[in-house]
């Protein structure tokens, strides 16, 4: 009885006789989470009995049921439909982890066998309370009750026969205890005992160490145990070292790591959950014939050895490891630790599934290129609240999934031995001293997101998908954006590895009434206000092109963190310290040395700034504009701005020509053509201006500049969400600071209090001397970190006012004339702000799962949601 | 959106005779109403020794926008996207303005002159000057189409922009036209050209209009030695209506966020013309005399003629003088794939689908699945396909999906076969081991046909200039051993084992134009047992 898995049914109350019925009151133990089954003849009292020791919730009878279907709880007629709602009302409580006692006869097996059936489909103990009275008693109670009187005797009888006849096989059927109380009195004296399931250890709160795969790796293992601070297999703070299984096989001495790790679970500093190894070589233990592979011959032989020294070793391990749980809910439900992981319906629960779930995982029978089985990724799948954590499945890097952990780090096959301290969520591990064990399968899958569990699967991406994002819940992605994104990503974007990010994309202010400009600072500010943000930062808008940089200290950070290097077909890969993209992810140059030479100058200025060991990283996440514009739009200028000029340019001087020549003949009136061509002419001209500012002449690198304005992302931290703005610039300025290249270009700033009037002004003039010169204009951002409206609602995180020049390039070269204006103020704003905030979210949500080194697929998903939402029907002047 | 058309005195009568053949006093100022704006008539000069009309067709931009999203266009063209505000069509005279002259000189196009019909038929002597002229293909091309009809040409490239020499001419020209022509001719001339000049994108007249241009050209399109030309360009402007309709207006938008255009991302594969018409330029229908790309087509197809590195003409092969290299490549594969007893085919990057439509031909592929990230290649491939048409017994062995090779894809799993045939080299390097995984790794087919250009051949393309790869889209071309160095590492890696044959004839110094390598997998059930112990 000291295992829960083992053998079954919990047998020592079932031989109990009625001779005993003078001795103590009988306890019965009966488990929370259980399916109880009171086993009876009619009158044989099982209501009262249920009614004594249970709540009246916890108990359905059938008689309840056949009246709630027939409004007769005698009307035998409907008993297979009242039979019918108790099996689903039963199965809604036992799916819902309550325990429930069925209150009907069930002294007949088929009947019984249901039940059992039921228990087993939600993973719950069924039990059985038998009340055994005498023929006589029944009868006798059963004529006290006017809607029972006419009952016939031999509907007893019968019930008693099979009674009699179903005593001895109940635990064959599948309970899993059984308690049978015979003759009134010890029915009346008997004594319901709850008792928690072996796995449930919800009132161990820890503090928890809880340690990997370890496989044999008895150095490792104590070298990990003393880095958590133990001493000999005891913490000097009272932790307590939770193991989740595979202790043995593969490795140098298992006899070594059991000794240790038994010691400490027979102390009580430490818990142990079962692994498939231990399952395996616990049979072989047994004597049961067993393949001595996977690692098995190894453990086999050294016990040979071992037996030699301490013989009685043997018998201890048998019996520990036939006492091994399949899994513990820890620390108030907040933590579950299993050998192989588990859905959150299998925890707390007890069946044959769950522990074949949590000893082997789960497995979608196909197998891999290296003949091993496919597992099915639950944790994909997981939303459950408590944490999960594994083991099982050797990983390079141990990464939160949806609240799941896999600690096995392949220590055996030369990676490394990880514990988890919890409720801390820190990562200690230490490296193998070796490779013990030449693994199957590579460790590290060669495409990207094989290092940290799987390569990018198509589900992530393509189809209508939904992406959970930590501030803004679960927003959509429709499936032709998504398809669109999927031909661009695969075909022009970078290695997804070094794709962190994809800026979002950002709302216009409010459109301006203001005599003369479509946009005007005035709006931002205001919207601001009424937001109920004070603060706010003006950066000057560059009018490059958007880019993103991912600067890694040097080549080994990049390989390290991102996997990239080495690559191995064309020898891509080598030399690689990052990435510098485009908004839609595209690299910016061609040629990857120049994408180096702009990195190697990054790098230098922020080793110079010091920023590696301020923000204690080895890589940086940059957001910024990379200029001129016409490096990067060479295209678009080409055929469409400069073209619109060049036409422009050759067309009106002759037209003008014509036009004044005939004005000057006097005959038919031109005059008002002629003034309305001069003024197109003009404004063909600002136009013109208006794009050259943007454009200069470039070679190499020369003339080449970068103005950064945030520090996305560095190692384990969000700072675009953490930092506020004025963080951020001072970052940003320390790295222009230090940048001796010439690369590095400083953004103009100016805090605005929204609520001051003469600070609102001094905002707008500053807007108005930027734009005036033909600057592109500025963007208005919340100072604080994340700012949230009163209703708890996101702020856009930033509101662009482009200047009154610059926007001839947007809504062409006469936009400004009245007639037009009045037409573009009318304008639709509300989809792009929509657009603003989820891409945001989702951008947010990529960084956050890059700081916490999730795996690229959890990265992934969210930067390529942002790249989907991009392809969504908006104002593209907007 | 401005020309003007001179005339001088001759012995028939005074320059002013100009106003009767125009239908327009010299002396008033008139204004038309059409479509896209105002078009206006004046005369800067009107006496008997000169005369001259103008033209200025005052282009309302907004209207040229409602006008786009507009009938002709299906209401998923309705995109601001398409509708640009920063448009040339207010300052060239380009098809808008064939729009206008239709409009404004009517009759005077009929060559209809009621007061001196004598005069509408005969020449005379013209002057023409369109300042800013969109003439796709250059000066050159403007020069080759209006000389043979009997102009003195002057076409001037006008530059892009003069602060930056750097960047070049832009695509206008400055155009002066001198003959001795019959007016009406003069106007159908410029009618029918400057469309055919001006570049497709942005136009947007309904087919019915085309047809009238057509009609435009009679009695000197004929015989016009830039004929095929002219029409093409006519046809392709219809496809181009068409293709806009069907514009991806999601890729359109990602293109927009990178200050790119559309032509740069779905360039998958070249713009489809009705069935057929094609041949006509070697832009698709190549296969009898250029080496085909599976994906053609990055950037803008050349003119007729010139040489197009992306397609070099297949040299001659003294053994098989007229087996075009595609057709030799799709027989190397499905040699490869009856000798595997493939029944299960997946053709990974489809393209548009001329592998699909052989594999269908024959009974013993019961399953053939078509597979390309290009959503266009994959419309392109059931047009192909006819797939529309298709019995059901066909088409129930065919499937056509959007899939990408940077993913691994459930839906690949399970097949005896797949072809990567003029695939790999799409890739940028960092990204094949993604491709290697997905396909050998996770899809496993049994066998696995892979085809790529030889670089090493290149030399005996004698249109592909010296370093060039062959198509613009080719992130890169290997030499026979960086081949088969990533073939073997990637057959190692995975359990396949890799044998190599050439496609084309197989030239003893530099090999065969194309490079094919089979992979069979060489344990396809390797240990499925003590599934649960391995761990």
């Amino acid at each position: 009885m000291s295992t829960e898995p083992t053998t079954g049914a919990s047998t020592g109350t079932a031989t109990a006789t009625a001779a005993d019925t003078a001795a103590a009151p009988r306890t019965l133990a009966v488990t929370d989470m259980a399916l109880v089954v009171l086993i009876g003849a009619t009158g044989s009292g099982k209501s009262t009995f249920a009614a004594r020791h249970f709540t009246p919730t916890e108990v359905i009878s059938s008689d309840f049921c056949r009246g709630l279907v027939s409004d007769d709880e005698n009307d035998h007629s409907a008993t297979n439909d009242a039979f019918d709602v108790l099996h689903y009302i039963a199965g809604k409580r036992l799916a819902a982890g309550r325990r429930t006692v069925v209150d009907a006869t069930s002294v007949q097996q088929e009947s019984r066998r249901r039940l059992v059936n039921l228990a087993r489909e939600h993973d719950v103990l069924p039990i059985a309370i038998v009340l055994d009275v005498p023929e006589r008693v029944c009868a006798e109670r059963n004529a006290a009750r006017p809607d029972r009187a006419a009952l016939p005797r031999h509907v007893i009888q019968r019930h008693q026969r099979e009674l009699r006849r179903s005593l001895r096989g109940l635990e064959r059927e599948g309970f899993r205890k059984v308690h049978i109380l015979r003759g009134t009195a010890e029915i009346e004296a008997a004594v319901v005992v709850p008792e928690r399931t072996y796995n449930d250890k919800r009132d161990l709160t820890g503090p928890f160490d809880i340690i990997g795969d370890v496989h044999g790796c008895a150095a490792e293992l104590e070298a990990l145990l003393a880095e958590l601070g133990y001493v000999d297999g005891r913490h000097p703070e009272g932790r307590t070292a939770v193991f989740v299984g595979d202790l043995v096989d593969r490795g140098p001495d298992s006899p070594g790591v059991l000794r240790r790790v038994m010691g400490m679970v027979e102390a009580g500093t430490a818990l142990c959950v079962s692994g498939n190894h231990e399952n395996k070589f616990g049979r072989h233990l047994k004597g049961r014939r067993v393949q001595l592979s996977h690692g098995l011959a190894e453990t086999v032989e050294q016990f040979a050895a071992e037996d030699a020294r301490d013989p009685a070793f043997r018998g201890r391990v048998a019996a520990f490891i036939e006492g091994l749980v399949s899994h513990y809910v820890l620390d108030g439900g907040r933590l579950v630790v299993c050998h192989a992981g588990l859905p959150e319906k299998y925890h707390g629960r007890t069946s044959g599934r769950v522990r074949s779930h949590a000893l082997y995982g789960d497995t979608t029978g196909e197998t891999d290129e290296f003949g091993l089985p496919v597992r099915y990724p639950w944790a994909e799948d997981y939303r459950g609240k408590a944490a999960v954590v594994y083991g099982h499945t050797p990983v390079p890097v141990a990464s939160w999934v949806n609240n799941t952990l896999c600690l096995d780090t392949g220590a055996v096959f030369g990676g490394k031995l990880t514990a988890l301290r919890w409720p801390e969520r820190e990562i200690v591990d230490v490296p193998a001293e070796r490779v013990w064990y030449e693994p199957v399968r590579p460790l590290v899958a060669q495409a990207p997101g094989g290092r940290e569990g799987r390569p990018l699967d198509l589900d992530d991406v393509a189809g209508r998908r939904i992406v959970e994002t930590s501030r803004m819940g679960r927003l959509a992605v429709r499936e032709q954006n998504a398809a669109a994104a999927l031909e661009v990503m695969s075909r022009f974007a970078i290695d997804p590895r070094l794709l962190c990010y994809l800026p979002p994309t950002m709302a216009p202010c409010a459109t301006s009434t203001e005599e003369g400009y479509l946009e005007h600072p005035a709006e931002a500010f205001a919207a601001y206000r009424s937001a109920g943000v004070d603060l706010v930062v003006c950066e000057e808008k560059h009018m490059g092109s958007r880019a993103v940089a991912l600067v890694c200290r040097d080549e080994e950070a990049a390989s390290r963190r991102f996997g990239v290097s080495g690559g191995v077909s064309g020898g891509a890969g080598a030399g690689v310290t990052g990435a510098l993209h485009t908004r839609t992810g595209r690299p910016f140059f061609d040629d990857p040395a120049v994408t180096e030479q702009v990195l190697a100058r990054l790098r230098a200025a922020a080793t110079a700034a010091g920023l590696w060991e301020r923000l204690d990283t080895d890589w940086l996440l940059l957001d910024g504009e990379l200029l001129p514009w016409s490096l990067k739009a060479a295209g678009l200028l080409r055929t469409q701005y400069a073209a619109v000029g060049a036409a422009a340019g050759a067309a009106f001087p002759p037209a003008l020509a014509a036009l004044e020549a005939a004005a000057a003949r006097g005959k038919g009136d031109v005059g008002a053509l002629l003034a309305r061509q001069r003024e197109r002419a003009a404004d063909a001209r600002a136009f013109t201006d208006a794009y050259r500012r943007y454009c200069w002449t470039t070679d190499g690198l020369d003339g080449v500049r970068f103005a950064p304005f945030q520090v996305l992302a560095v190692r384990g931290r969000n700072l675009a969400a953490e930092l506020g703005q004025d963080q951020q610039l001072a970052l940003v300025d320390a790295m222009v600071g230090a940048d001796t290249s010439g690369l590095l270009r400083t953004t103009g700033r100016l805090v605005v209090d929204t609520a001051d009037e003469a600070s609102v002004a001094a905002g707008t003039t500053w807007w108005l001397e930027l734009t005036a010169g033909g600057g592109e204009g500025m963007v208005v951002k919340p100072l604080a970190a994340q700012p949230r409206e009163a209703g708890g609602g996101l702020v856009q995180p930033g509101l662009k006012c482009r200047g009154r020049e610059y926007l001839r390039i947007i809504y062409g070269p006469e936009y400004t004339r009245p007639e037009h204006l009045a037409r573009l103020r009318q304008r639709a704003l509300s989809h792009k702000r929509s657009l603003a905030l989820r891409e945001y979210a989702l951008g947010l949500e990529a960084l956050d799962r890059v700081a916490a080194e999730e795996p690229l697929w959890r990265v992934h998903e969210a930067v390529f949601a942002v790249l989907a939402l991009e392809s969504e029907p908006v104002d593209p002047r907007l | 959106m401005f020309l003007t058309i001179s005339t001088t005195r001759t012995a028939a009568g005074p320059a002013t005779d100009l106003g009767f053949l125009l239908h327009k006093h010299p002396d008033k100022a008139q204004v038309f109403a059409t479509s896209y704006g105002d078009a206006h008539v004046f005369y800067p000069e009107a006496g008997a020794e000169r005369c001259t009309a103008a033209l200025l067709l005052e282009v309302d931009p907004p209207a040229l926008a409602r006008r786009g999203r507009g009938k002709g266009r299906s209401g998923a063209a309705a995109d601001a996207a398409l509708a640009q505000y920063v448009n040339d069509r207010p300052y060239a005279a380009s098809s808008l303005m064939a729009v206008a002259l239709r409009t404004v000189f009517a009759s005077a196009l009929r060559g209809e002159c009621r007061t001196l019909p004598e005069r509408a038929a005969a020449p005379l002597p013209l002057r023409i000057e369109v300042p800013a002229l969109p003439a796709r293909g250059g000066a050159a091309l403007v020069v080759r189409l209006f000389e043979p009809l009997g102009w003195r040409v002057t076409a001037e490239p006008v530059p892009l922009d003069a602060g930056f020499p750097e960047w070049g001419d832009s695509r206008y020209v400055r155009l002066e036209l001198e003959g001795e022509l019959r007016l009406s001719d003069a106007l159908r001339h410029l009618y029918v050209l400057l469309p055919v000049l001006d570049d497709a994108k942005h136009y947007w007249v309904s087919a019915d209009e085309v047809d009238k241009l057509l009609r435009f050209g009679e009695g000197w399109l004929a015989g016009h030695p830039e004929q095929q030309l002219i029409t093409r360009r006519y046809l392709a402007r219809r496809w181009a209506l068409t293709r806009e309709a069907n514009e991806r207006l999601e890729l359109v938008r990602l293109a927009d966020a990178d200050d790119s255009q559309v032509e740069d991302l779905d360039n998958a594969v070249e713009q489809d013309g009705p069935e057929g018409a094609e041949a006509t330029e070697g832009a698709e229908g190549a296969e009898g005399t250029q080496e085909p790309d599976r994906t053609t087509g990055a950037g803008t197809p050349g003119e007729p003629g010139g040489a197009d590195p992306a397609d070099p003409a297949d040299p001659a092969d003294p053994v098989e003088p007229h087996v075009p290299l595609a057709v030799r490549r799709r027989e190397a594969i499905l040699a490869a794939l009856r000798a595997a007893g493939a029944a299960r085919v997946l053709d990974l990057g489809c393209g548009q689908g001329q592998l699909l439509a052989a594999l269908l031909k024959e009974p013993r592929f019961t399953e053939v699945v078509g597979v390309d990230v290009s959503v266009r290649a994959l419309e392109m491939a059931a047009r192909r396909l006819r797939l529309d048409r298709m019995g059901e017994r066909q088409s129930a062995r065919l499937k056509l999906f959007q899939g990408s090779l940077a993913y691994t894809d459930k839906r690949l799993k399970g097949y005896d076969a797949a072809v990567l045939s003029e695939v790999v080299e799409h890739l940028d390097p960092p990204r094949l081991p993604a491709l290697a995984y997905a396909v050998f790794g996770a899809a496993r087919p049994r066998t696995v046909v892979v085809t790529t250009p030889n670089v090493e051949y290149n030399v005996r393309w004698e249109t592909l200039p010296a370093g060039h790869v062959r198509h613009a889209d080719h992130r890169f071309e290997w030499t026979r051993g960086e081949f088969r160095d990533w073939a073997r590492a990637v057959a190692d890696r995975y359990g396949y084992a890799v044998e190599f044959a050439p496609v084309g004839p197989d030239d003893p110094e530099v090999g065969p134009p194309t490079q094919l390598a089979l992979f069979t997998t060489t344990d396809p059930q390797l240990a499925t047992k003590e599934k649960e112990e391995a761990a």
